[in-house]
């Protein structure tokens, strides 16, 4: 069938999809059937923990999309994930109606603080859900359709559109600190309540959106796999290899551009909307460039052009992360600058390309 | 009471007792009774009343906690102090950290200690220090003292500080009853910038008891001072954006060597900067004595330190990545966390105090009323010279010509003979060694920490991009016109909108041009 | 090469599960602040702060009996993973207390998982107010504890009639510059003479802002500048200020984020005269004060270090911890709540802090100026302590809403009006 299809010779996607599926079934086991004192428990620390590295996943997905296959480097997709959180913020905001601490009926507690007297207008709308979710996925989709149609359309490539999305999510960021903007300043969204009537504090709505992280994600693979493997994707891994060969055969190589780019953003604000109420806050500091360069570093070190290879890079480094900020506070800089710079120099194809290397040797032994 | 008996005994008891009664009377908690005591011991002719006043100004003045003398103390690198008795001079031995109570000072206090001192030092026979005085007595506002100077001006044989003294009198005189005085004073005063007459002239003129002849003339000699400085301001703003801009420049020029003519992205390209910045706190430590010379020797040993460390990241990283730049990205932003976390275990997280030589602090006064800041005037200069001194090395000596070479065809320049591994190493290294020298200018201005570099590494590749990668002419006009830039919007829109507004019309101009103001040209550019 | 990354995994493994095993029967002390990232700068000596006092707590026979355990952890600056970490301590390390953040957004970010987990979380830094959390207890000065009495002497001691409030762009110097605002228009002063001025997070170009306040300060009347400029933009800021010469004496600035430990990385030459102001400061006239200080330069081995208020903070924190816990006879969360409520423990400047019914506690407010040497001279001192107050009595929105945990209340957040008790997590 179509999953076959999209995953034919892809080994290492059959094995990603199928440990999604286990931990689909296996985490809310894990944690909300077996009993607390038992080995097999997982606790709900480590449910928020996965959930998580779920959306940074999905993340690094959407940036393998156009720097693996279409060879353009982001440096701003941070600012996608981002504002796709915003969008899922505002609509958490607005389901604490009147529970803030002042009591307001309707504005966010930082708007009551600010003496606003009404909401402005971009944020109605926002507490209906499928509102919200429109708009987690058309914000960032628009941007970068804008910003990808004037830049591709200039034919600005390479290092300079690097730099360039860096200079968006700069940007974004420094607006977004302002209070004026009615996003919360500094301090951003934060004191959620519940979603769609559920709690965020219960192990029941954090099991719901683990496992809409995970099918996310799954899903969030195979469109992408469906769009690599279609005529689309050759064209696009064309324009990688050779984009004045590909321009002068006579394709438009900046719609396809902008396409992809397009989507790639999408996908990320979709991840931006799942980790916001799994970690709480939604705040300026998700459109640091550093960031975004962070991110880059995750899909190089999982195996760049593989997509289930920045899935894993992105869980294998936040990992590493969780780990050593609580292990060794102290020197844990050390040990991820070290990582970053041996995988780049050493292992240029990543983690997957290790494995695959090893298995090549394997075959021929 | 205790004052008032110290009063009637300075009439009656010699010039002695009324010393070493003023000086215990400075042990009192209120600074209105410490100021009492200090004008008396200023009012004596003690030999030793300069030293006690001037010890009291720079907070050297303190108490031994045992015997409850007023002392001098020198402090012994937080160890304790070295005290000397206030009164008889005589050496009292060290004591420990806790052995003395400083004798504690407030900005009114020191204020009219200023006055007092200048009082006293209006007849000193140092025609500089007497200019000093007047100033400090103009500024301290004490009007007890007008009189002092108006005496002095009767037998001052100098002509500057004569003069000096005259313009001082100006501004007491503005505060004179007498309606002639004062409005000879507004006028001689309505092209005088300096603050103190502007607070003068707006309380005359919005005083009801002064007669309104003199409150018209103050406000007219006010919307006069408004022109002017609304004048002057176009010409702050003007060098206010000039001097932001050359410490982008400065920031941005090394970059622009390694990324625009090596390709190589390197995101430690800030904590090169703030090794440079260290090591001027380094050269302070290691030389104490010679803090107004040790920005001159931090320049080389910047440029050298951090040289180093930029040949040592090129030889164990970079030269494994060449031809794959966006590789280079990654590599060096491993090396940029760690060169962070080296400094902060090495140095500490907290901030290091980089110290201002006296030539680099205060302002040059262009006009009353405009001036502009040294360091910052310093800098400005300083970042054209290096500029310069890049341009030359890369236009006129041999190593500028290979490196052109290498730049254009490497393949070729090879087949030529030149051993661009070589080219390279010392390529990369000035690139980091200049990038260290911008650390030793940007000290003077911001934190010297950890995260120093930070702060530029985004701005820096904004201009060299904005500017046209690989050519230095484009890194100077891009830095120098985005500084402009945002300082002329910054008054309308506030700092963060103007900075945003610059990030936008970049985005915006690199639609338009997209390799930046000055595109390289030739086929070199087309990968 | 794959070898030895997979050996580098194993240490690492190694090394983070080590940590696991909890060391048996031991009371432990979660340690909450950033170690690296741009907060650094300040939280490392809080986490060195609770680490002494843990050993001196332990030095001095343990709490109830049993050895105290600090676990330190790092959450880099970064908002988000305050929140996990803090997750981390109380879920998995089953800490019993903590003691953390700086920042606002970082308190914000922890706070819905220490109320949900009902923990116990320290937070030493002064901060804007408009919160009382069942779960928190605010050691730092609530805005009437520090500015308000910092405009008092300014406007009666100085004679300011002008004022610049100067702050970076976050809801600290929003709220402090709202409330003062709020408190100067009260007290008669006109529109024209407030002038309102923020900058972004590590502003380093003050160029502009300084020479408007100068211009600004010569408009005839006495000129004061409040800043709550954060952190690393200080520097740049007063150089600036001390460059275009404005001294202290013409129009003085008084911080409310500048203590002993920024100044430590000031050339202090031209700030003098420039005033704090605080709750403690290094310079106190006190012999707890000197046994504090002799403790912390042993503690920390080296001679050059000083103290804040921060820091006077987390030792009146922790030692109203143990107090408590020792009245409770049990580290229970719950039980450590009600029996805080009222402990009062001596603070560093030789009076009595108390724990109040709304989580903050009693202090005094201290005004000093700048020396050269880095210190602060003390020059205005509050007659007596000043409780905090967690709700603006000057905000119109939080002027009616009172904290009192204790029964009948148990609410942080109730409006005296409408007696309904909002904003709450918990039943």
């Amino acid at each position: 069938m179509l999953i076959s299809r999209l995953l034919d010779h892809e080994k290492g996607g059959w094995a990603f999809l199928a440990v999604l599926l286990a931990a689909i079934v296996v985490v809310p086991i894990a944690n909300l059937l077996i009993p607390e004192d038992s080995v097999f428990h997982l606790s709900t620390y480590m449910v928020t923990l996965l959930g998580k590295y779920l959306c940074y996943a999905l993340l690094a997905i959407a940036l393998d999309l156009v720097w693996g296959y279409c060879g353009i480097l982001s440096l701003g997709h941070g600012a996608f994930f981002a504002l796709g959180g915003y969008a899922m913020g505002m609509y958490l905001m607005r389901q604490v109606g009147s529970r803030g601490v002042y009591g307001h009926p309707e504005l966010p507690d930082f708007m009551v603080f600010l003496d606003w007297d009404s909401l402005p207008w971009y944020w109605l709308g926002f507490d209906q859900f499928w509102f919200a979710m429109l708009m987690v996925m058309l914000v960032p989709g628009l941007l970068a359709f804008v910003f990808g149609w004037l830049a591709f359309r200039s034919r600005v490539s390479g290092v300079y559109l690097s730099i360039m999305t860096q200079a968006l999510t700069y940007a974004l960021m420094l607006a977004f600190f302002r209070n004026e903007m009615g996003f919360g300043g500094n301090n951003g969204l934060t004191d959620f309540k519940d979603i769609l009537g559920s709690s965020l504090q219960t192990d029941f709505t954090r099991i719901v959106l683990f496992v809409s992280s995970a099918v996310a994600l799954a899903a969030g693979y195979l469109l992408c796999r469906y769009i690599v493997t279609s005529k689309l994707g050759r064209v696009v891994t064309a324009v990688r290899d050779a984009e004045a060969r590909t321009r002068f055969i006579g394709y438009r190589v900046e719609f396809y551009q902008v396409w992809i780019f397009t989507v790639s953003a999408v996908i990320a604000g979709i991840a931006g909307a799942l980790y916001v109420p799994q970690v709480g806050i939604i705040n300026p500091s998700e459109f640091q460039p550093l960031n975004s360069i962070e991110l880059v570093v995750w899909v190089a070190l999982g195996g760049r052009g593989t997509l289930y290879g920045a899935a894993l890079g992105a869980g294998l480094v936040n990992y590493v992360k969780t780990i050593l900020t609580g292990a060794l506070p102290e020197i844990w800089l050390f040990v991820l600058g070290t990582l970053f710079v041996v995988v780049t120099v050493f292992l240029p194809k990543g983690v997957v390309g290790v494995w695959h290397q090893l298995r090549s040797r394997g075959t021929h032994d | 009471m205790v004052l008032s008996l110290a009063c009637l005994l300075t009439l009656s008891v010699s010039a002695d007792d009324a010393f070493t009664t003023a000086v215990n009377g400075l042990k009192t908690r209120s600074f209105a009774d410490k100021y009492v005591a200090a004008s008396q011991i200023a009012a004596t002719s003690h030999p030793r009343a300069d030293v006690v006043l001037n010890a009291l100004l720079s907070g050297n003045l303190f108490t031994q906690r045992r015997s409850d003398l007023v002392v001098i103390a020198t402090s012994l690198d937080k160890k304790g102090y070295r005290l000397i008795d206030a009164i008889s001079g005589e050496s009292l031995g060290e004591v420990g950290r806790r052995g003395a109570k400083k004798i504690s000072v407030n900005n009114g206090l020191r204020r009219q200690l200023r006055g007092l001192i200048a009082g006293r030092q209006l007849s000193h026979e140092d025609s500089r220090l007497r200019l000093e005085a007047v100033e400090a007595i103009a500024s301290s506002g004490d009007k007890a003292l007008r009189s002092v100077l108006i005496n002095r001006r009767l037998v001052e044989q100098q002509v500057a500080v004569r003069e000096a003294i005259d313009i001082a009198l100006v501004v007491f005189d503005l505060d004179v009853d007498d309606n002639l005085i004062r409005l000879a004073a507004i006028k001689a005063s309505s092209d005088n910038l300096h603050p103190t007459v502007r607070v003068k002239l707006t309380n005359i003129a919005n005083d009801q008891s002064v007669s309104t002849d003199v409150r018209s003339a103050a406000s007219e000699a006010l919307v006069n001072l408004e022109t002017l400085s609304k004048r002057y301001q176009m010409v702050e703003t003007f060098f206010f954006g000039l001097s932001l801009g050359s410490i982008l420049v400065l920031a941005a020029i090394g970059l622009s060597i390694t990324f625009g003519v090596m390709g190589v992205i390197n995101m430690a390209h800030g904590e090169l900067i703030m090794i440079g910045a260290y090591t001027t706190y380094v050269v302070q430590i290691l030389f104490p004595g010679a803090i107004e010379y040790s920005l001159l020797i931090a320049v080389p040993a910047a440029f050298c330190v951090s040289g180093l460390v930029g040949i040592v990241i090129e030889r164990s990283v970079i030269q494994f990545l060449y031809g794959r730049p966006l590789e280079t990205l990654l590599a060096t932003f491993g090396v940029s966390l760690i060169l962070q976390q080296a400094v902060r275990s090495l140095f500490s997280p907290l901030n290091r105090t980089v110290l201002t030589p006296q030539w680099m602090s205060g302002s040059l006064e262009i006009a009353q009323g405009l001036s502009i800041t040294y360091n910052r005037f310093y800098i400005f200069f300083f970042a054209l010279l290096v500029f310069a001194a890049l341009l030359l090395i890369l236009q006129r000596t041999r190593l500028g010509l290979e490196v052109r070479a290498v730049t254009q065809n490497r393949s070729m320049a090879k087949a030529m003979g030149i051993r661009s591994t070589r080219v390279d190493i010392m390529t990369f290294g000035l690139g980091a060694g200049i990038a260290g020298v911008a650390g030793v200018a940007l000290s003077q201005l911001t934190n010297v920490g950890p995260n120093l570099g930070q702060g530029y590494i985004v701005d820096s590749f904004m201009v060299v991009v904005f500017g046209g990668v690989g050519n230095l002419w484009g890194t100077l006009v891009a830095g120098l016109s985005l500084g402009v830039v945002n300082k002329f919007i910054e008054p309308a829109a506030g700092a963060v909108m103007a900075k945003i507004l610059v990030l936008v019309f970049i985005i915006l101009f690199i639609q338009k041009r997209p390799r930046g103001l000055f595109p390289q040209k030739g086929r070199a550019v087309e990968d | 090469m794959y070898k030895q990354m997979m050996k580098l995994f194993l240490l690492v493994l190694v090394t983070a599960s080590s940590s696991w095993v909890s060391a048996a029967d031991t009371i432990k002390v979660g340690v909450l602040h950033s170690l690296s990232g741009t907060m650094a700068i300040s939280e490392t000596t809080l986490k060195d702060t609770i680490l002494m006092m843990v050993k001196e707590q332990n030095a001095a026979g343990g709490l109830l009996g049993k050895q105290l355990e600090a676990v330190v952890v790092d959450p880099a600056s970064n908002w988000p993973l305050f929140a996990e970490k803090a997750r981390e301590l109380i879920a998995k390390e089953k800490v019993d207390v903590m003691f953390g953040c700086w920042t606002s957004v970082s308190r914000k970010s922890v706070l819905p998982v220490v109320e949900e987990l009902n923990g116990l979380l320290f937070y030493p830094v002064q901060y804007e107010g408009e919160e009382s959390s069942k779960n928190v207890f605010y050691t730092g000065a609530a805005p009437n504890q520090q500015a308000i009495p910092a405009v008092d002497y300014l406007m009666n001691d100085i004679g300011a009639q002008r004022w610049v409030l100067a702050g970076t762009d976050y809801v600290y110097p929003r709220t402090t510059n709202k409330i003062l605002e709020a408190y100067l228009k009260a007290k008669g002063v006109k529109n024209e003479d407030i002038m309102i001025s923020y900058t972004p997070f590590g502003h380093s170009d003050w160029q502009s802002i300084v020479s408007d306040i100068k211009k600004f300060g010569s408009a005839g009347k006495k000129t004061a500048v409040v800043s709550t400029v954060n952190g690393d933009a200080n520097v740049p800021f007063y150089k600036e200020l001390g460059n275009q010469g404005i001294s202290a004496e013409d129009i003085p600035v008084i911080a409310f984020s500048v203590g002993e430990e920024e100044l430590s990385g000031f050339d202090t030459a031209p700030l003098v005269g420039h005033l704090a102001a605080w709750n403690y400061f290094m310079s106190v006239d006190a012999e707890v004060n000197d046994e504090f200080i002799d403790g912390w330069l042993d503690f920390i081995d080296d001679d050059d270090r000083v103290s804040n208020d921060p820091m006077e903070a987390h030792y009146i924190g922790f030692k109203m911890w143990v107090e408590a816990v020792n009245k409770a006879g049990t580290t229970d969360s719950n039980a450590v709540q009600d029996a805080i409520i009222g402990v009062a423990v001596p603070n560093l400047s030789g009076g009595i802090a108390t724990m109040m019914p709304n989580h903050h506690i009693t202090k005094p407010v201290l005004i000093g100026e700048i020396q050269s040497d880095g210190q602060f001279d003390i020059v205005w001192q509050s007659s007596g302590s000043v409780p905090g107050d967690a709700w603006s009595d000057f905000l119109p929105g939080s002027k009616d809403i009172t904290a009192d945990w204790q029964a009948p209340l148990a609410c942080g957040n109730y409006n005296v009006k409408t007696g309904q008790c909002s904003g709450q997590n918990y039943e």
